[in-house]
């Protein structure tokens, strides 16, 4: 009986901890009457979720049942296909433009934490500077757009193969580091590609950016539209899932897992390290050219400002807050903190206050993830 | 024919000798055990053999190829697997995936296939999880297949760690201490696998503290101490050799 009492203890202590940081957090933006306000409204909404969770979360079990045989019957990328097809596919008729905008947004953001995800979340190696792959594919479809003349289809395609090159040249000398070190390094290429581009007057035109780049066309028909340039992301969203997906689910997915989970056991099964990992950033950096070729040709115009340092943290909280290697879970994570700033529009001020706030929680209470879990490896 | 030729292997570290001018060879289907005592260099030539560090002098000779200053993931394509003294599984996947990223580089998926998931792929696939499959029943893990493999328990990671290096198709298996941490039952269960082992054809060697294991199993015995091949031999004669006796118990007084 004394196990209740304990569990209850327990539970007032941490509710009161957590409450009190943030209340600590808001204090020199609100005063004392806001944070306090904050500390009683977390302490309360805390207790309550917690104690409702320990009545919920028996009958959670059961649910878990239904959805185990589900995954058994359909396998992950067409399950993810089926619950973000349906209702993606409707949004341009029954949303306003605006929310079609975000939408879009949404879906190159999705592209971009899928592709960093296969970095970070399959083969293990933390990148700080994905933002640089994105910059590329960006500024070399604008660059071959503006000054070649090059239509949608045929300037992506060679955008997206530098964007590549880029990743694994860039790739060759970073993988001689690991953990920490890897992640330094490739914070200050992103650093570098910026930079270069804000400089480079005669080539990128600078802080001034890059402007009328021409809308994209398909079969002649100008996708000039909110809701055409909706579909076409979409598209590419869908061949994301689809190709990461069956990669993650072979010989090359099980070889980035792997060395993720122990790199000298990996070599010692007969993966080469450190092509496999070559292979993991250029694939990753694939998808980033992608992106960058979407953003580039939806705003018709690209400036350095785009392509900060905050813009990859961005895409990294995207990939952790949904969960580490898993696509669903990516995916949500992309929509939630797309969304999340427009939500937060009013209180502009505090909206990377309540990112870090939300990520904080994040770690105390699910760590592995919104959607992680089990499904970190690959799945059958 | 000797499947394995090592001639004159020394490794220093700086102005330490971890191992000296070692030299053996092994025939093909046989058990050998490395004794010594700790710090006799057993691991560091394991790690020569392995390609995990390369060894300052000498040639390893395997199946006919010089494999000396080869990269570990080239050695073990090449036919050379290895367990680790402190378990190193996949953690985080599962029983099975462990044993089918083992089957790496027997299988031949390109990225068009993958994506396009053509017939062929989709029969390796099968193949390699049932083959994957097979190895786990040989070692008697079968029922946990679906497991998280850092979930099972000790004995049971070991024996997945040797599945592991036999899916990945090997000749020769080096196995550094598989009977560490075990009961009396569970290492007369592990000394019946590995000569199942020798049984498919494959040559073992394995690195071993536990004597009755040692003599029980072996074919052939090398004998390290501080990093020199004092011994080598059948059991029998390892068990009467004076310099063996002298080297764990240490010289009698005059």
């Amino acid at each position: 009986m004394t196990a209740v009492p304990r569990y209850f203890s327990r539970t007032l202590l941490r509710s009161s901890i957590i409450s009190l940081w943030s209340a600590v957090l808001f204090l020199p933006f609100k005063g004392l009457q806001a944070s306090l306000m904050l500390f009683g409204v977390l302490f309360l909404l805390i207790l309550l979720l917690t104690l409702a969770g320990t009545w919920v979360s028996p009958r959670l079990t059961m649910a878990a049942a239904v959805r185990e045989r589900m995954h058994r019957h359909l396998p992950a990328d067409r399950r993810y296909l089926l619950l973000f097809l349906l209702p993606a596919l409707g949004v341009p008729f029954i949303a306003q433009n605006y929310i079609i905008d975000v939408a879009v947004l949404a879906g190159i953001y999705i592209i971009l934490a899928l592709g960093l995800n296969v970095v970070v979340g399959y083969t293990g190696l933390l990148n700080l500077g994905f933002v640089a792959y994105y910059a590329i594919g960006a500024y070399s479809f604008a660059l071959l757009n503006t000054r070649l003349g090059l239509g949608f289809w045929s300037a992506m395609p060679v955008a997206v193969v530098i964007t590549t090159l880029a990743g694994f040249l860039f790739a060759v000398p970073a993988l001689r580091l690991k953990g920490d070190y890897l992640a330094l390094v490739t914070l200050g290429f992103g650093e570098i590609v910026r930079i270069t581009l804000n400089n480079w007057d005669s080539f990128t035109n600078g802080p001034n950016g890059i402007g009328s780049i021409s809308a994209p066309t398909f079969v002649g028909i100008s996708l000039v539209t909110l809701s055409a340039y909706y579909y076409l992301v979409l598209f590419f969203v869908l061949v994301a899932i689809v190709v990461i997906g069956r990669v993650q689910r072979s010989r090359i997915g099980r070889a980035w897992i792997a060395l993720r989970e122990d790199e000298i056991a990996a070599s010692a099964m007969g993966v080469p390290s450190t092509m496999y990992k070559l292979y993991a950033v250029s694939f990753g950096a694939f998808w980033a050219g992608i992106a960058g070729c979407l953003f580039a040709a939806k705003m018709r115009f690209i400036s350095p400002e785009s392509f900060t340092f905050m813009e990859s943290v961005l895409i990294l909280c995207m990939v952790i807050l949904g969960g580490l290697g898993s696509i669903g879970g990516v995916i949500v994570g992309a929509v939630i903190l797309v969304i999340l700033p427009e939500i937060l529009r009013e209180v502009q001020m505090y909206r990377m206050l309540a990112l870090g706030a939300g990520i904080v929680l994040l770690m105390i209470f699910r760590p592995q993830g919104l959607f992680g879990g089990r499904v970190v490896s690959s799945r059958h | 024919m000797s499947l394995l030729d090592i001639r004159g292997v020394s490794k220093h570290f700086g102005g330490i000798r971890a191992i000296e001018d070692i030299s053996f060879s092994l025939k093909s289907s046989t058990i050998m055990s490395i004794i010594g005592p700790n710090g006799a260099g057993k691991t560091t030539l394991f790690n020569c053999l392995t390609g995990f560090i390369k060894p300052t002098k000498g040639t390893i000779v395997f199946a006919g190829t010089d494999i000396s200053g080869f990269s570990a993931d080239r050695v073990t394509r090449l036919g050379i697997a290895r367990t680790f003294q402190n378990i190193r599984l996949f953690g985080g996947m599962t029983v099975i995936e462990n044993v089918m990223v083992a089957q790496h580089a027997t299988i031949r998926s390109n990225l068009f296939s993958i994506i396009t998931r053509t017939g062929t792929f989709k029969e390796t696939e099968r193949s390699v999880r049932e083959t994957a499959y097979e190895y786990l029943e040989f070692m008697g893990l079968e029922s946990a297949a679906e497991h998280t493999a850092g979930s099972l328990p000790y004995g049971a990671q070991r024996r997945l760690e040797i599945a592991r290096t036999l899916a990945t198709g090997a000749s020769l298996i080096l196995l550094d201490e598989p009977t560490a941490g075990m009961n009396p039952l569970e290492t007369d269960g592990m000394m019946q696998m590995i000569k199942n082992i020798r049984e498919m054809g494959k040559t073992v060697i394995i690195i071993e503290h536990d004597m009755k294991f040692v003599m029980g199993i072996s074919d052939r015995i090398v004998v390290l101490d501080h990093g020199v091949k004092i011994a080598e031999g059948m059991p029998k004669e390892i068990k009467n050799n004076p310099l063996v006796i002298e080297a764990y118990l240490g010289k009698e007084a005059h």
